[in-house]
């Protein structure tokens, strides 16, 4: 297994199996944070410390066997080709922060790419797990496993009274932030998405966009993740965002009835027409490409548009980046070229799937 | 340490005045700094957030009007990773796992304030460190079903209870408990 394994595909293996609720839940997250007891963190550790924890995951976890998840590779990001990083942040392997600090930085990864951890990051470990769908405690409790699994190896900063012991206060204790992806179009299009958000809020989640912190909400795309990770366990935080997503996603099955009903044809028209534009057009940007990519996802999930995956919408999301369309293009590109390009890759993905 | 003001609560300010070099120190809880004006009050409500104005990311225009008492541990530096407290708040980072015992004292309103009133872990605890720290979390557990038991005068049950406090005290760690 080589890097292009990682490179080769828009979205990870794991992406293109179905989970539940995946018309309106794209995947489920689990981060966990940890430290190792006796160095220091990353943050204001020396060169040689890190480089001595990059050292150590080469030499335990290189090419090591976990469960039946296949064999794990150990990456440099020091190695990687700038297109290449972006390429990773894009798949959301690492973390933009990995990329940026990448001298003395790593990452573990399965072969699904369903196991991401992330070595010096703020944190010495950032353990990520990702399901498909809408699958929080199935992926905590897998998480768990890699965690159990590493602490054979490592002693962890650990405190009875204060839990994990992490680089920023706002991860201390579980160290855990769970997330999930959801598709939201017609919660978005009724506008109830402004509304909806300052309650999540209040509740203690945080709602963001597909690329994380600041970003907006590409494609009606929105993360939707805890904030509070000390006081309460694991299981807890866990059940609590279930909660709030499963309300989000009851709402807006409730909206996309609402407007199949009122508005059908308006509805549809507005389907097919994104549908056109992503299969004709030579130019477009990343904004409307995302903003029709949800257009037509909708219309594949509501039954509009017959015979086409509903992975589409991960796998073109990601196709549609600009580190993405470089490395395809294996050169970096000026806006106007990669407008070209990402308009020939629709083209020629969508294609794909009507022949 | 209980606040010196009203010896009730426990002192979680540490303060330090300095007037014509002469230092002096308080040792006070939030109640009684906030009743006696030891720390001024913004417009961001309490003035204990500004002085943590790395970890909040608040605007430094804000950091004023309490010239005369500055947080008493600023000289105070982590022994493991030399990380001192000023930076601490600047940074609104720990440097290592000693940052922790060392700024101790000073952590309980930061948590609290990030993590909605919470400052004490209820997850996941190491495989490896586990039973110890389980037995104790089951300990208190028992003892506060014990409490509630007894001013609902079950003395029944608060007896069953105390017995199973009583041979779980007198496990050694690592033994598990026979489930009846
Ligand atoms: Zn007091
Ligand atoms: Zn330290």
């Amino acid at each position: 297994m080589s890097l292009e394994n990682f490179m080769s595909d828009a979205i990870s293996p794991w992406m293109k199996e179905n989970g539940p609720d995946c018309d309106i839940v794209m995947s489920s997250r689990i981060r966990l944070a940890r430290n190792f007891e006796n160095r220091t963190f990353p943050l204001i550790a020396k060169a040689e410390d890190l480089d001595d924890v990059l050292d150590f995951f080469q030499e335990s976890y290189q090419d090591a066997d976990f469960n039946d998840r296949g064999k794990l590779q150990f990456l440099r990001i020091a190695d990687l080709s700038p297109i290449e990083k972006k390429v990773f942040v894009e798949k959301h392997l690492i973390s933009p922060h990995l990329a940026e600090h990448a001298e003395e930085a790593g990452v573990l990864l399965s072969e699904s790419e369903q196991v991401s951890i992330m070595v010096n990051e703020e944190d010495h470990l950032r353990i990520q797990l990702y399901l498909p769908g809408f699958q929080l405690r199935e992926a905590l409790s897998e998480a768990f496993e890699v965690d159990d699994w590493l602490e054979q190896k490592i002693t962890y900063a650990f405190d009875e009274e204060r839990g994990y012991l992490t680089t920023c206060p706002t991860n201390v204790g579980t160290g855990l932030r769970a997330s999930v992806m959801m598709h939201l179009p017609a919660l978005t299009m009724t506008h109830q998405m402004t509304r909806l958000t300052p309650a999540i809020n209040q509740l203690g989640l945080v709602v963001r966009g597909i690329y994380g912190e600041g970003s907006e909400a590409q494609g009606n795309i929105y993360q939707i993740s805890n904030q509070i990770t000390l006081g309460k366990s694991e299981q807890d935080i866990v059940e609590d965002l279930e909660s709030v997503v499963s309300q989000l996603v009851e709402q807006e099955r409730q909206a996309r009835e609402t407007l199949t009903e009122e508005l059908s044809i308006q509805l549809e028209d507005r389907i097919f027409r994104s549908y056109g534009t992503l299969l004709h057009s030579r130019i477009i940007e990343s904004k409307e490409a995302a903003t029709c990519l949800s257009d037509v996802r909708l219309g594949i999930d509501i039954g509009y548009i017959q015979d086409m995956p509903q992975s589409i919408l991960n796998e073109l999301m990601v196709l549609i980046q600009p580190g993405f369309l470089q490395h395809y293009a294996k050169r970096s590109l000026s806006g106007r070229e990669r407008d070209v390009l990402r308009a020939s890759l629709i083209r020629e993905r969508l294609h794909l799937e009507n022949n | 340490m209980e606040c010196q003001e009203c010896h009730i609560r426990p002192a979680t300010l540490h303060l330090t005045n300095v007037v014509n070099g002469q230092k002096t120190e308080m040792h006070v809880c939030e109640h009684c700094a906030k009743e006696n004006g030891y720390v001024s009050y913004g417009q961001e409500g309490y003035s204990l957030h500004n002085l943590l104005s790395g970890l909040f990311h608040m605007n430094p225009s804000t950091v004023q009007g309490h010239k005369h008492f500055a947080q008493a541990p600023a000289a105070l530096a982590c022994p493991k990773c030399g990380l001192t407290y000023n930076e601490f708040t600047r940074l609104g980072k720990f440097g290592c796992a000693s940052c922790y015992e060392t700024f101790e004292d000073n952590l309980n309103p930061i948590f609290r304030r990030v993590h909605s009133g919470n400052t004490k872990h209820e997850g996941k605890i190491p495989k490896r460190m586990g039973s110890g720290i389980e037995k104790k979390r089951k300990i208190a557990a028992y003892r506060e079903s014990m409490q509630q038991y007894i001013q609902e005068e079950e003395f029944e049950k608060a007896a069953e209870l105390r017995d199973k406090i009583r041979s779980l005290e007198q496990q050694k760690d690592g033994q598990e408990e026979g489930e009846s």
